[in-house]
């Protein structure tokens, strides 16, 4: 497409020196970091540390005010077609599902292939169900959001991003509203996800989930990147003293 | 351990909770106080009622064409009986009220069509409701086309020119009511500037005011020879008047809405005009259902304004008709006649909307 997206085609999310401040609060410093093709990140953090807000800058649900940011070889600018086109190859996943309620579960699925890929209704209803099959809840695929549980219900959200064929997953925290008893089939979903290829970033506090999957381990404190290493030596042998404090806290040590 | 293998089937509730009489016992008599309260209540009904009652059914005159038909103890809806066309129509020519009705008729049959559930093609309806209806039900009322004498809007009036006033400021404020609460929480200061002041001027002046300009200002700032038929003057101010008025009702609807749907919406790569239409405006819609048949109604009862610039609504034409030297004194009858259409219309509308927030709300309470 241009210089950059053959220059770096590896490399799915890249972020050169990202700078974000909420009026005078800045939330995040100066912030380097590139995801490849296939990586799997856990971003890891106190909370108000800015790992949503990091994450909300990829796909431009927050504005930076300073560095570069570049998706799948697209560098993100104000142009609304080009934020656009970003937008359709990033999934992101939240914490509190944002579902649209008054749709049914397949509607979810369905409405932004139809309105935005502009594929036919059929089309993308045997897409979605094929997705709600791999969650596992497409027996529940007339029915509306409300009448799930939350663990249901965000499945249905992870189903509803994949029917737009991302390039890369961001999760924000996606089991942290759950009941414990319906973390794991979120977690499942999401490990399978990982063993497929799918580039994920995802803030959790799920440490077991971080040492399946990930590559790499990101800990963020106070708007920066304290740490980062993959996931045996990030929880075996941490190098900053706050990355040791938090995961103290955390695992409960 | 478990002590029942099978479930115990559902039992109903037990007689003595239930039924009028207990009913009865729990609300109205369930302590001295409350007694009292009861029987008072119930007096004083009865003092109002059985007068009432009396004039206007028992002691009232049904037939007759003229004031000597009435006995004068009760009620003369003689009187009411024998204005009737003029009540519904206003002066429109005699020979010509089947023109009238058929736009009565295409208009409850419209209306039926998309109030009732079970019927299908809502869409289609709908749009034929919105689009060719009024060119049809104009054509038919103004007539000057395929042979239709003239019927100048000046003889339109009654209860037809109350609805036409009440339906047309509706129809027309939802959408510009629209286009303005989307302009009001735009990002744009031109545009959010423009509809802040449009919103705050419309909402500013009393309908009566806004009445006087349509009618008597535009007319010296447009040419002369282009002079604006009254009924459109009036129109236009209407649709205004109540486009600001929608535009709060909607806003505040639109507050309602988690951001969280807007940016997932976002995040799948919908543009701003499709979140709006698809995601917030439909979820907005729903809820505002009480705050917007709240503003019709109120509309619909200040259409009896056009009075002042010499439209015969409703209530214009009752009053005009009290005026007649042949009927005088019956103002009671007109006035009440007035009220209960009114009431019928507004009341009607009002319990539409509350099946409404209940069809819409089963299902997917969030
Ligand atoms: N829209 C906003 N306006 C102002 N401050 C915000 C906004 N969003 C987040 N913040 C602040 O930015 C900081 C980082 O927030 P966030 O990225 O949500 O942290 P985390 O996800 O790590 O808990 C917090 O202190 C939060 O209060
Ligand atoms: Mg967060």
């Amino acid at each position: 497409m241009n210089q950059t997206a053959t220059q770096s085609a590896d490399l799915m999310v890249e972020m050169h020196n990202v700078n974000k401040w909420f009026g005078d609060f800045h939330v995040l410093r100066d912030i380097d970091l590139e995801v490849k093709r296939g990586e799997r990140i856990v971003i890891c953090g106190p909370s108000g540390s800015g790992k949503s807000t990091l994450i909300r800058c990829i796909n431009h649900l927050e504005e930076h005010q300073k560095g570069e940011i570049v998706v799948g070889g697209v560098p993100l600018t104000q142009d609304v077609k080009r934020i656009e086109q970003i937008r359709r190859s990033v999934g992101m996943v939240f914490q509190h599902f944002n579902l649209f309620p008054h749709l049914t579960v397949l509607e979810n699925c369905c409405i932004a292939p139809m309105w935005v890929q502009k594929k036919s209704r059929r089309e993308a209803e045997a897409e979605a169900m094929q997705y709600l099959e791999r969650v596992q809840i497409a027996e529940q695929a007339k029915k509306y959001p409300g009448q799930l549980s939350g663990g249901q219900q965000q499945r249905v959200a992870i189903a509803r991003s994949l029917c737009m064929h991302p390039d890369v997953m961001l999760f924000d925290e996606p089991t942290s509203a759950l009941d414990p008893e319906m973390i794991k089939e979120v977690l499942d979903v999401m490990v399978e996800l990982a063993h497929e290829g799918m580039t994920m970033m995802c803030v959790t506090h799920e440490m077991g989930f971080a040492k399946t999957v990930a590559d790499r381990v990101i800990f963020m404190d106070q708007g920066q990147i304290i740490e980062e290493n993959a996931p045996e030596p990030f929880f075996n042998n941490p190098q900053s003293e706050r990355t040791q404090l938090f995961l103290s806290q955390i695992l409960g040590h | 351990m478990i002590h029942n293998q099978d479930m115990i089937p559902q039992q109903p509730a037990p007689r003595s909770t239930i039924g009028p009489l207990a009913w009865m016992r729990a609300n109205l008599f369930s302590g001295p106080i409350n007694s009292v309260f009861t029987l008072l209540g119930l007096y004083v009904l009865y003092i109002l009622l059985v007068p009432t009652i009396q004039w206007a059914f028992i002691n009232a005159d049904w037939i007759g064409t003229s004031r000597d038909d009435c006995s004068g103890e009760g009620a003369c809806w003689v009187f009411v009986n024998a204005r009737f066309t003029q009540f519904i129509y206003g002066l429109y020519p005699q020979e010509e009220l089947w023109r009238g009705n058929i736009v009565f008729a295409g208009f409850a049959i419209l209306i039926a069509w998309l109030a009732i559930p079970r019927l299908p093609y809502k869409r289609w309806v709908a749009i034929f409701a919105l689009t060719a209806f009024p060119v049809i039900a104009y054509v038919l009322l103004h007539g000057g086309y395929f042979d239709l004498p003239r019927v100048p809007t000046h003889r339109w009036g009654g209860l037809m020119l109350t609805l036409i006033l009440a339906v047309v400021g509706m129809v027309g404020a939802l959408p510009i009511g629209i286009v303005l609460a989307l302009g009001r929480r735009s990002n744009m200061p031109i545009v959010k500037s423009f509809c802040v002041v449009f919103i705050e001027f419309w909402r500013g002046v009393p309908l009566i005011t806004v009445l006087f300009m349509a009618s008597v200002m535009l007319p010296l700032f447009l040419p002369s020879e282009l002079s604006v038929d009254r009924l459109i003057r009036a129109l236009i101010g209407i649709t205004l008047f109540q486009s600001a008025y929608m535009a709060e009702v909607i806003r505040g609807g639109l507050q309602a809405i988690p951001k969280g749907q807007e940016e997932a919406a976002a995040a799948l790569g919908m543009t701003y005009w499709k979140r709006t239409a698809l995601i917030v405006m439909p979820q907005a819609l729903k809820m505002m259902i009480p705050g917007i048949v709240n503003t019709f109604i109120s509309l619909f009862k200040d259409t009896t304004l056009v009075m002042i610039i010499g439209l015969f609504d409703l209530l214009g034409i009752v009053q005009a008709a009290l005026s007649d030297s042949r009927w005088l004194g019956f103002s009671l009858e007109g006035y009440v006649f007035a009220a209960f259409m009114f009431w019928i219309f507004c009341f009607s509308m009002s319990r539409y909307s509350q099946y409404l927030e209940r069809k819409l709300h089963t299902g997917h309470k969030r």
